[in-house]
């Protein structure tokens, strides 16, 4: 078998075996890098030494016999805007270009003792606000299957690199749907658990009360395998959920169960505004569910149309007051004409943060104005009650809720950077999973008409991850979709 | 001017009280004062992107022992709030803090008014609220054209308490100030040093004047950052003058837009005007996305409660009025509780109220601030100064060698009857002994018996002069009593 065919599973239990090694697969990671990331712009920082020096060190121990790790040298790549102690931590922002974070955050840790091996830091919309990794600072990224289209965000540059082979699987965080967006836009796996699951000390704040760590993976198993790793209690974060309240946590343990009886929710007239081929996919992917033994339910969403107005009052509150920190005096970037404190913050702000970025600030600051606030903010507030309570309404009658990642398949590269509030509507399907706090995953269910993935999107109640992962499992095995690789070499630089 | 004047102040204060925790607020750096600037942090303390706060229970705790102190009502459902403003001490460029659910609300604090006139008189002062909020750290101006940061303080617990404005003096501050502090130090909530700034004060002042049978208010001035007891009295009496006269100038009164902010200059003892007008700060408070509300259980707070102790008020007045003590006495031996704790084990070891707290308060308290200590820390039991105190009641020593006898006594083991014969500080009260003597000082001094016995102005004077002569050929060791009552029936 071809190292690219492998799952990061089944790359763990060869190179526990003995039938391969981390160094050999590190290597042939970097070989990939080397020869497409310029293609697909994937990475902003990779490690190459310290990888391959850490794959060796778990490949000495499992030759001399010790116990390791349940992602024991696997390489893996991780977005940019969570914090490690080695090299530098951008958010894809100028104002962080060359920030060094003097900590780990706790996923880091804990990928690192279950023996991962990091590949490099990979490329988002800066600080995570955007939905197609166009709003970065410092690179552009591209879908590998198609390089004139954007890969979605925000954690374009870790869909990116799942699909195009350049690691076996990657974290992205997920804050209006930044995880399972580009995962369906590159056609890949990519989990946002409930709000708590994961730890965030260390992820770089967007929307605190929205944010949240995941994977993003070749697989369904993969996906398990890497949240088993990195959910859990922490103690450095007062939002992160206690183990006693939460369902357990190995999620591979009963993966290849399939949950029955299963009723499938599906809001009727939600997919209207979408593409053609994706309302298509999505319904096949109902019949095929329901060809297996699915029944289907009908529910409702009543407040879901509000949902891209709160969020983007809420999201935006909170980052006008998480990104109030970069401000040139104690770190980060500095305006070399300031002459005073005051200049210090506005030149150093005014020059090193991108458009997007200045807008979300001050639609936040503006939201949260004297005057302003009990309109707007509290008022979003309301909505995100409201539709907190329609999920959980609508999880009485079903065991979840599918419907499409996005109305649309990847975009072309430009075609909405100067049109914001089209851009916000890509998340439309998304988002409504943020404002409740409950887990979604996205998975590859189809291509349309120009080869371009399509994303099934299943929503489950709070701490459902065990049976989503498990719904999602009884989908994957039934379909080749998740199989199929972008033929990048081909259109590479010696390409056609 | 002959129209009839009358005004009264009115005060009301925010009060800064740094908590004596062993960590910071939101992360586990140390609570300490005078550390290499910037060795007490970590990168949650300096807002390091992707940290996060963890709230420190102690505080937490801290703050609800302070509020039910306050006589305030508890809140049950509480939670912290992003106040926005940018400053070079304050990393995050926002501060956690509590905007509209504090932790404790609606108490009040008595105070004693004391002075000559105001003995044994008290006053409450409503507090409005009580709540946490982490400290910033300190721009040093102390190198040359740059200013520098110390982030040690950053994330300090800090209590923020609030008075209704019942204040109407300066001195009346004063005293509130200085209970507040005794609370805190007797709560162990906050050593309650000035020199460290672990209280700050920021009163608002303006005058009620009644100017033919009308009344008019004075515009509200804010005074900024007070760090001292003299300061925040002065500032206040400085207020009220500089505002009457200015109202006689110009008859400005409060109006929306009219409060100002003045600094304290404290060599020439001078308020300053420091910002024209109250401009419209919007801090743009939110809840803090990051920490988790908090709820405080009906169990927990009596938990709590259950660790307040008697204040130092109520403790005063019960000396004065359980012990006999003057108001003054009673305030010197609240000042602090260990002293108080100390003076009771004392009374309760069968020492007598009044002569424990002069051997306390006359040596015990002079010894103490000596050698930098508590009188608990003189290396003193209890019973063995209740013994000393035994000795003075029953007249086998005098005060004065008391005093001597107890200072031996923080240097020896020994039983203070042991170090009176050792010092040779014993009264002589053997009436035999003391006959001897006094027949001698009768018969050298012919005159003053006369004097005496004649009766009329010289006798008393010279009744004393006779009783200090015995005093002197005794060393000072004659028991006063038994040698006046020698000298009175020999002299009848």
């Amino acid at each position: 078998m071809q190292m690219e065919q492998l799952s990061a599973r089944e790359l763990r239990d060869r190179i526990i075996g003995g039938q391969t090694s981390s160094v050999e697969a590190t290597e042939w990671v970097f070989e990939r890098i080397e020869r497409l990331d310029g293609v697909v712009g994937a990475y902003i920082t990779t490690y190459q030494q310290r990888a391959l020096e850490r794959a060796a060190q778990i490949d000495r121990r499992i030759a001399a016999g010790d116990k390791v790790g349940r992602l024991a040298g696997v390489p893996l790549a991780v977005k940019d805007n969570i914090c490690t102690r080695f090299g530098r931590t951008t958010c894809g922002s100028r104002i962080l270009e060359d920030f060094h974070s003097p900590y780990d955050a706790t996923v880091i840790e804990r990928l690192e003792s279950a023996g991962a091996v990091i590949v490099g830091k990979t490329n988002l919309d800066e600080f995570a606000m955007g939905s197609s990794t166009e709003n970065s600072g410092l690179q552009r990224t591209v879908n590998p299957w198609d390089t004139s289209r954007v890969p979605g965000g925000s954690s374009g540059g870790s869909a990116v690199a799942v699909a195009a082979g350049l690691c076996y699987a990657a974290l992205g965080s997920d804050t209006g749907g930044s995880i399972r967006q580009p995962a369906g836009f590159c056609g890949v796996v990519g989990l946002k658990p409930t709000y708590g699951r994961v730890s965030r000390y260390g992820l770089v704040a967007y929307g605190s009360s929205l944010d949240q760590i995941g994977p993003i993976s070749r697989t369904v198993e993969d996906a398990a395998l890497l949240l088993s790793v990195i959910a859990g209690h922490d103690p450095a974060d007062s939002t992160s959920v206690d183990e006693a309240t939460s369902a357990a946590r190995d999620y591979l343990d009963k993966l290849d169960e399939p949950v029955e009886p299963l009723r499938i929710g599906v809001v009727p007239g939600l997919t209207a505004g979408a593409e053609a081929s994706v309302q298509q996919a999505v319904s096949r992917a109902i019949e095929q569910y329901t060809d297996i033994g699915a029944e289907v339910v009908e529910v409702e969403l009543a407040h879901s149309e509000y949902a891209i107005a709160a969020y983007y009052v809420i999201a935006t509150a909170e980052a006008s007051s998480n990104l109030a920190r970069y401000d040139g005096v104690h770190y980060g970037y500095r305006s070399e004409t300031a002459e005073d404190y005051v200049a210090v913050y506005s030149r150093s702000r005014a020059e090193a943060f991108g458009k997007e970025v200045k807008r979300r600030i001050m639609l936040g600051t503006y939201a949260l104005s004297s005057g302003y606030y009990d309109a707007y903010y509290l008022k979003a507030l309301r909505v995100r009650n409201l539709i907190r309570s329609d999920f959980a309404e609508a999880f009485k009658r079903c065991d979840c809720i599918v419907m499409p990642v996005s109305p649309t398949t990847a975009f072309r590269l430009g075609q909405k950077v100067d049109d914001p509030l089209t851009m916000y509507l890509s998340d439309v399907y998304t988002i409504s999973a943020n404002l409740a706090g409950i887990p979604g995953l996205s998975i590859p269910c189809g291509f349309d008409e120009q080869g371009l993935p399509i994303g099934l999107q299943i929503l489950g109640p709070t701490f459902s991850e065990d049976r989503l992962l498990r719904i999602a499992r009884m989908y994957e095995k039934e379909t080749d979709w998740h199989t199929r690789r972008p033929r990048l070499e081909a259109r590479g630089p010696d390409g056609p | 001017m002959d129209r009839k004047l009358d005004y009264k102040v009115i005060v009301g204060l925010e009060i800064h009280v740094q908590l004596c925790t062993r960590s910071k607020m939101f992360c586990g750096c140390a609570v300490e004062f005078g550390a290499e600037p910037n060795s007490l942090v970590c990168p949650v303390c300096l807002g390091m992107p992707g940290v996060l706060p963890v709230m420190n229970k102690q505080a937490v705790e801290y703050a609800v022992l302070v509020g039910l102190a306050l006589n305030c009502k508890v809140a049950s459902f509480t939670k912290w709030d992003r106040k926005s403003y940018y400053y070079p001490d304050l990393p995050k460029n926002y501060q956690i803090s509590q905007y509209d659910l504090p932790l404790a609300r609606d108490g009040y604090i008595e105070i004693g008014l004391g002075g000559a006139s105001g003995a044994g008189r008290t006053k409450k002062v409503g507090i409005i609220r009580v709540h946490l909020e982490e400290d910033a750290g300190k721009n040093l101006h102390t190198a040359g054209n740059f200013t520098q940061v110390d982030l040690n303080r950053t994330g300090t617990p800090l209590l923020e308490i609030v008075t209704k404005p019942d204040i109407n003096s300066g001195a009346e501050a004063r005293a509130l100030a200085i209970e507040l502090q005794r609370i805190v130090q007797y709560l162990g909530v906050s050593e309650g040093d000035m020199q460290k700034g672990h209280m700050r004060f920021e009163p608002n002042v303006n005058l009620l004047i009644t100017r033919d049978g009308r009344e008019f208010a004075t515009p509200i001035v804010e005074i900024k950052n007070l760090n001292s007891f003299r300061a925040l009295e002065r500032s206040i009496d400085y207020e009220e003058h500089r505002q009457l006269h200015e109202f006689l100038e110009t008859g400005q009164v409060m109006e929306p837009g009219t409060k100002t902010t003045r600094g304290w200059d404290a060599d020439r003892e001078v308020t300053v005007l420091q910002r024209e007008k109250e401009e419209a700060h919007d801090y743009r408070y939110f809840p803090d996305p990051d920490l988790v509300p908090l709820e405080l259980s009906e169990q927990w707070v009596e938990d709590i409660r259950g660790r307040l102790c008697e204040l130092p008020l109520a403790r005063q007045t019960r000396y004065v009025q359980q012990y006999g003590l003057s108001e003054y006495d009673a305030g010197v031996l609240t000042g602090e509780r260990a002293t108080a704790d100390f003076f009771e084990a004392v009374v309760e070891a069968g020492g007598e109220p009044k002569r424990v707290c002069n051997l306390l308060t006359q040596v015990g308290l002079k010894l103490a601030n000596e050698r930098g200590c508590g009188v608990d820390g003189l290396g003193l039991t209890a019973g063995r100064v209740a013994e000393l105190a035994k000795m003075v009641e029953a007249g086998q020593v005098s005060a004065g060698a008391s005093a001597t006898i107890f200072e031996a006594m923080t240097k020896s083991e020994k039983e203070p009857c042991v170090l009176a014969e050792e010092l040779d500080l014993k009264q002589k009260s053997d009436a035999g002994e003391l006959e001897a003597i006094i027949e001698q000082v009768l018969a050298e001094n012919p005159q003053a018996v006369q004097d005496v016995k004649s009766g009329g102005k010289k006798s008393k004077k010279a009744a004393g002069y006779l009783l200090g002569q015995v005093m002197q050929k005794t060393g000072g060791r004659a028991n006063p009593k038994v040698a006046s009552e020698i000298l009175g029936r020999k002299l009848r």
